[in-house]
């Protein structure tokens, strides 16, 4: 089952500070959202008030177009996956996987077969009778995943569920949870801290900062177009230049430099670019200096020094050729690049 | 040193056992009186008790109401502690003090508390309100044991419960009684072993029916005889049972 979710000016107030400030966000039926921001940005406590398990201060929350903002956790078309798993400890993974079920009267056998049927979802085939303390962490998120998958919710929460797992194991769940989430086609609603997961898995990225939404889109779109200086240096390295905004480009320490944007002419502006995309064989803008360089397997990680600018970041193909002292010229992927207001500091 | 340690050790032992071990003797002492000399051994005395009817018929009232009122005592402790350790109460920590507090009351106070308020209501004493005096001392005690072994982690899991579309009272009886079961038992151990043993208010609060140590109360003031003897053996072995048989059941526990 799907549903969508509509949040609408939510405010929560824990005494005088403001963790959520009107919140609103409006989800598709089927879709895999992913909640991302620093710790204490309100991401947790915003599923927590969809889920029901915190009160909002004010606004409303439909699922499927109910206003379910009153409602307790038991009776919302929503389940969860904790951070800590929560499985029952003193019941087997079969009755863990089929509580939801017992809850909902249905028979043993009935609720058994779709306990069995879920654990083969997840890839735990054969596991019915141990008990949570047998199985490995990766083995016991996934009895979590079964088990609030197994009532048909409408929308599925997923409280940073693959925190505690080592980063091999990480990646594996990703690519399952995106394979699972296709094939039952609930809405997911996943909470992260972590950029590259949430550009892994996400259908539409909501990056949230101080009680507030930052940006929200596409991982593409949020990662390469992002609205604001802080989305831009949270979804990964940026370089910037500063500069103020000119017809058809910016004026930077380096020259006027074409590229799109919708500031007004005169306005301060940022000129930013991904460290990917600073050399790329494209016509020069300027000259720099390598400082040093540091191999991280994919790539080559350089810092170059330009006359009149901070230190830039750069991302090379390994194999280059480059040293510390060696004079690059700065050959940026112009379309790469985006121009953010800059404050007047 | 080392000498000096054992023979602390010994005597330390000697003074706490001692008592028990001269008790037991003599409950088999062939004769009348259970002082020295120790003149032989008979086991005419535990014959004495087990076809003694009073005796016998106390020792099963002194089962009953340990388990009775232990049972109850774990119930009101464990939704006591639930409520404190689940809910933000105001004045919460007030009301654990409250809880616990007649911990620190001597028996007699609470028995003399309950004999008062029995007496202005009309209440005859009985059984029942021995039961009702144990159940008021061993509350606090559960209390105490099972609100001690609830933790955040475990909140976590009965939230878990609730949203999976749990009742309140199904989350208590499916969820949160099952994980806090170790103490639950161990508290009802307790429990079992001190209403056993009780006898100020067991005497104040009885009546016609009385518990074991009540029986041995008015058996002494008959004189010292060794069938007095022959029975606080029996009260002492059924004590270590008990002991045993839940020592045994959480080592099993606790292997699992």
């Amino acid at each position: 089952m799907t549903a969508p979710v509509e949040i609408e000016a939510i405010t929560r107030r824990f005494g005088r500070v403001t963790v959520l400030d009107a919140v609103s966000l409006e989800l598709e039926a089927g879709e895999f959202a992913v909640l991302l921001g620093p710790s204490g940005c309100g991401k947790t406590t915003l599923l927590n008030i969809i889920g029901g398990f915190l009160d909002a201060s004010a606004g409303t929350v439909r699922i499927g177009g109910n206003d379910v903002t009153q409602l307790p956790a038991a009776q919302r078309p929503t389940t969860t996956v904790f951070q800590d798993y929560a499985l029952f400890p003193h019941m087997t993974i079969a009755q863990n996987v089929a509580f939801g079920l017992r809850m909902r009267g249905e028979r043993r056998r009935a609720r058994l077969a779709r306990a069995a049927e879920m654990l083969e979802l997840v890839g735990l085939p054969g596991m019915a009778r141990r008990r949570p303390h047998e199985l490995s962490g990766g083995q016991r998120q996934r009895v979590a995943l079964a088990r609030a998958l197994a009532v048909r919710p409408e929308v599925l929460l997923l409280d940073e569920p693959l925190g505690a797992l080592d980063l091999k194991l990480r990646r594996a769940m990703q690519d399952e949870l995106k394979t699972i989430q296709r094939e039952v086609g609930t809405t997911f609603i996943h909470v992260t801290h972590d950029q590259e997961e949430a550009m892994a898995i996400a259908d539409r990225v909501v990056l949230m900062n101080a009680g507030r939404i930052e940006d929200q889109g596409s991982p593409e779109r949020v990662y390469l177009r992002p609205q604001t200086a802080f989305s831009a240096a949270f979804m990964g390295e940026i370089n910037t230049i500063p500069g103020t905004a000119e017809d058809g480009g910016v004026a930077t320490p380096l020259g006027h430099i074409t590229v799109a944007h919708h500031l007004a002419v005169g306005q301060k502006a940022m000129l930013c670019v991904r460290p990917e995309h600073l050399l790329r064989q494209r016509p020069a803008i300027g000259q720099a200096t390598v400082q040093d360089g540091a191999f991280f397997g994919t790539h080559t990680r350089v810092h170059l020094s330009v006359e009149g600018l901070p230190d830039l970041i750069a991302h090379l193909p390994v194999g280059a050729e480059i040293k510390p002292g060696d004079a690059v010229p700065l050959t940026p992927d112009t379309d790469a690049m985006f121009v953010l207001p800059r404050d007047p500091q | 040193m080392r000498t000096v340690s054992a023979l602390y050790a010994l005597a330390l032992y000697g003074f706490i056992f001692l008592p028990v071990v001269v008790l037991v003797l003599f409950s088999f002492q062939d004769g009348r009186f259970p002082i020295p000399p120790f003149k032989g051994f008979s086991t005419r005395w535990y014959e004495r008790v087990f076809t003694d009817a009073d005796l016998v018929e106390a020792l099963v009232h002194s089962l009953f109401v340990a388990c009775v009122s232990s049972a109850v005592a774990c119930l009101l402790g464990f939704l006591a502690a639930y409520g404190l350790a689940r809910a933000r109460l105001p004045g919460g920590a007030a009301v654990r003090g409250f809880l616990m507090a007649p911990l620190t009351v001597s028996y007699l106070i609470i028995g003399l508390g309950l004999l008062i308020s029995f007496n202005l209501t009309g209440v005859s004493r009985s059984l029942w309100t021995v039961g009702i005096g144990h159940a008021v001392i061993n509350t606090p005690l559960c209390f105490a044991i099972v609100f001690a072994s609830m933790g955040a982690h475990q909140a976590t899991i009965e939230r878990a419960a609730r949203d999976l579309g749990a009742p309140e009272w199904r989350v208590l009886w499916l969820v949160s009684a099952p994980m806090v079961m170790p103490s639950i038992l161990a508290a009802f151990a307790l429990s079992v072993t001190f209403s056993w043993d009780e006898f100020i208010i067991a005497f104040l609060l009885s009546r016609f029916d009385v518990t074991l140590p009540v029986e041995i109360w008015s058996l002494l003031r008959s004189g010292l005889n060794p069938t007095t003897n022959a029975v606080g053996s029996v009260v002492f072995l059924i004590s270590v049972a008990l002991v045993l048989v839940f020592e045994i059941a959480f080592a099993a526990r606790r292997a699992r």
